[in-house]
């Protein structure tokens, strides 16, 4: 699992079927100390309670389409946690830091 | 598998109900020699391990779903092991 920002929302009204009523969002993949890192995802969200601005970590490939309710879905990266505080050996991420700047 | 060091925890209240009670750790993923490669990875912890140490990582699907025992859990990466030594051919250590 990857730590990740969430930046936006996607708005798809017609989709696959199985994946009625559940978010997308568009996440920022980071490095261990909250710096972006590599290209924008989106991924579906498995908790349901992530929204824009917030620390996530989530779950790629066939494992990422366990986290929605139907689990036979074509989903590639699922949000599976929302980050509190992440305890680095050389300094900390705070989950609530919503506006980016990590303070690490 | 990879072998990684744990370089920090992840504490998270609203996580998948896999993750709870579960310890979430962050690991660099380390070459045989212990020097880092660059990437990272948030496993779950299955062996009772702490940050510095080297671990054993499992980063598939079925055999972490087979460590938690929960068949169908969005999980990918356990911690499975604590590394004592990696003995390689032409590295020191």
């Amino acid at each position: 699992m990857q730590l990740g920002r969430v930046i936006g929302t996607v708005v798809a009204t017609r989709k696959v079927v199985g994946l009625d009523g559940v978010k997308l969002l568009v996440v920022q993949p980071l490095t261990k100390r909250g710096e972006p890192k590599g290209e924008v995802v989106v991924a579906a969200d498995g908790v349901a309670m992530a929204g824009e601005g917030e620390l996530v970590y989530y779950v790629s490939s066939r494992e990422a389409a366990l986290a929605m309710p139907e689990t036979f879905v074509p989903v590639d990266d699922a949000i599976v946690g929302l980050v509190d505080q992440v305890d680095l050996d050389e300094g900390d991420l705070d989950g609530s830091d919503v506006d980016g700047d990590a303070d690490a | 598998m990879k072998l990684g060091r744990v370089s920090g925890t992840v504490v998270s209240t609203i996580c998948s109900p896999v993750f709870r009670a579960r310890k979430l750790l962050l690991c660099d993923l380390v070459d045989g020699a212990g020097n880092p490669l660059g990437g990272y990875t948030i496993a779950v912890d299955a062996v009772g391990v702490g940050v510095g140490e080297l671990v054993l990582i499992i980063d598939e699907g079925n055999s972490a779903r087979q460590v938690v025992a929960t068949p169908d859990a969005p999980i990918r990466a356990v911690i499975i092991g604590k590394v004592d030594a990696v003995d390689q051919a032409n590295s020191a250590n």
